[in-house]
């Protein structure tokens, strides 16, 4: 008998590359990876426009006892930002989070000067500022006719900044919802199909260990979605002019991220793939999962603009995690050292995952 | 090493109340073909099953060419090959890139197209499995079981639901694949078919062996003890009319 030791790497591979050569067959692998995503971010890419408002932050020592201070606190549209580390609040300022700073002081010379700082990551909203607080100071100026100096003065700067567009904030989200359905959608079908046409029970009847199959399985949804996300960040950059700040090393560390979610995202496919007796269970199964996560998840609007009440719920999401981590290393060029607690999140989440699909995940 | 390359010895498997497979012992020799027969939940599938090593038993002791069911499962799934009944490929992968598969789960270097010529399917090998006809699918099936070239395989009803003609093309099939050597063990419900393939043939009721014999003498010893059929046997069946009338060509292309 020829005794060759026999190699489960050998043959989890060749499970590999049979499931790949499947799955690039089967459209509906290919349209909810690729197409689905790449639909969203074309639609809300051209559409853009969240709802409106101008964040503004007022300097440590600015006065805010004054008429200035009052219109603007009163204003719909004007957001006053306080109580926050100032330092970090210049950086926002840069990246665009924030609008603009604002200073009011007197001058000992008895003038009042108002010092708008606003930044090119955000100049639109930044004009718009401009003009609401040029519209006050002069009607300000004019009920003081006597004088002939204008009483209040306005100086502008401009500091440099990223500009943050709708697509830097959609593609993520796009890219994170398209990694959680593969994991969840694709995994669930494809091991519940497995199990119910006997082919699960055909590989047991060869010399494979069980734990193979499923890392040859979920090696090839793997290496699918690796493939499907770098399509989408780059046909995001090259067409819509997705930012990618620290180019290469960006772009390498978002595939890094995205490759630590989709393996706890498997981890809720194989749960489903347990709890689904047949596939025509697994979609109901399988929305319960993904749908709340699609809405809250920060996948089409920032969370903040949720009531605050929702808010926890869209902070339990492991989404919502890996949503986050892909906007901070895509556009403020963060490393992976930075969103340590976005990956520590998502991590436990893959430990409860991965405990609850041992118990749950069947063979037959 | 003996010239038994199965031994089941007092085996059983119990279910929580049900006992599918109750003591049974039988050898099957190298090189035969053996048949197991029996009605429908006889135990005939659990049974195999055992052997297969894909079931636990309750207790008994089977070897298979010696080695242990409770031990070596890796080494004999090695050197076994094996048919299920009703089991499925892998969607959407051909033929040729099913026994590729099956060539690296076996871990072994395999020509999809020398197989596929075996069981006649060469021309099929840029198929998927869901198009070919139910006996190009059991053909398939038997043409997987043979990628690590085995010294026994297990064939659970390899005909059920095949037409005349498929069957016939399966049994000179299965003739094939013992004339190069290869151990057989299988079931089946068509009497005819244990008839002509089987060496010796186990007759299993109610998870027990009845009988173990070759066709030949089990009739004979009913003739024996006086058994007549109540209606003189004529010297041809309608079976024989229909594959007289239709001919041997399968009809699944």
């Amino acid at each position: 008998m020829k005794d060759i030791k026999y190699n489960h790497l050998r043959a989890m591979l060749s499970l590999t590359k049979a499931s790949l050569k499947a799955m690039t067959r089967n459209p509906s692998a290919v349209v909810f990876n690729l197409v689905f995503p790449l639909i969203f971010i074309l639609v809300f890419g051209f559409i853009g426009g969240s709802s409106f408002k101008i964040d503004v932050v007022f300097e440590k020592n600015s006065d805010t006892s004054n008429h200035i201070y009052r219109e603007l606190a009163n204003n719909n549209t004007i957001n006053i930002i306080k109580n926050l580390d100032y330092d970090a609040a210049f950086s926002d300022l840069e990246k665009g989070r924030i609008d603009a700073f604002v200073n009011i002081e007197n001058s000992p010379s008895g003038k009042q000067i108002v010092s708008l700082k606003t930044t090119k990551a955000s100049p639109e909203r930044g004009s718009i500022l401009k003009m609401i607080i040029s519209e006050i100071v002069n009607k300000q100026n004019l009920a003081f006719t006597d004088t002939e100096v204008p009483k209040t003065e306005l100086k502008e700067t401009e500091i440099e900044g990223r500009r943050y567009k709708t697509i830097d904030f959609i593609l993520p989200g796009q890219l994170g919802f398209s990694l959680l359905s593969a994991g969840v959608f694709g995994t669930a079908f494809i091991f519940i199909s497995l199990r119910q046409t006997l082919v699960l029970k055909r590989f047991f009847a060869t010399p494979v260990k069980k734990v193979y199959i499923i890392l040859g399985e979920s090696l090839s949804r793997l290496i699918f979605s690796i493939f499907t996300s770098i399509i989408i960040i780059l046909l995001g950059y090259y067409i819509f002019g997705f930012t990618l700040v620290n180019g290469f090393v960006t772009f390498l560390n978002m595939l890094i991220v995205s490759v630590i979610a989709l393996i706890v995202f498997l981890g809720f496919g194989f749960v489903v793939s347990g709890i689904a007796k047949n596939e025509s269970a697994v979609p109901p199964i399988a929305n319960l999962i993904t749908l709340p996560q699609f809405l809250l998840a920060g996948t089409f609007f920032p969370i903040s603009n949720f009531p605050e009440w929702l808010q926890p719920v869209s902070r339990a999401l492991p989404l919502t995690y890996l949503n986050e981590a892909l906007r901070k290393i895509s556009f403020e060029g963060a490393g992976l050292f930075d969103v340590w607690k976005d990956i520590i999140i998502m991590l436990i989440w893959g430990v409860v995952v991965y405990a609850i699909a041992v118990k749950v995940f069947k063979w037959e | 090493m003996t010239d038994n390359i199965i031994e089941v010895k007092d085996l059983v498997k119990k279910y929580d109340t049900l006992t599918a497979v109750d003591g049974i012992s039988f050898n099957v020799r190298d090189g035969e073909v053996f048949g197991l027969l029996g009605p429908n939940g006889a135990g005939k599938t659990t049974t195999l099953e055992i052997m297969e090593t894909l079931r636990d038993k309750t207790s008994g002791e089977v070897f298979i060419n010696g080695l242990s069911v409770d031990k070596d499962q890796s080494e004999i799934k090695q050197i076994i090959g094996i048919q299920l009944q009703a089991a499925g490929f892998y969607p959407n992968l051909y033929l040729n890139e099913l026994i590729e598969l099956f060539a690296g789960l076996y871990n072994v270097n395999t020509d999809p197209d020398e197989l596929l010529d075996l069981v006649d399917l060469r021309e099929k090998r840029n198929s998927k499995f869901k198009e070919l006809s139910g006996g190009q699918k059991q053909r398939f099936s038997i043409c997987t079981t043979l990628i690590n070239d085995p010294k026994l395989i297990f064939l659970d009803e390899p005909t059920t639901g095949l037409d005349p003609q498929a069957r016939r093309n399966l049994w000179e099939l299965i003739k094939r694949i013992k004339a190069k050597g290869t151990t057989i063990m299988l079931t089946t419900h068509y009497m005819d078919e244990a008839e002509i393939l089987c060496d010796r043939v186990g007759i299993i009721d109610h998870g027990k062996i009845i009988t173990i014999d070759s066709p030949d003498n089990l009739i004979d010893d009913l003739v024996r003890s006086g058994f007549e059929r109540p209606k003189q046997v004529k010297l041809a069946s309608l079976e024989d009319v229909f594959i007289n009338l239709t001919g041997h060509t399968i009809r699944d292309a």
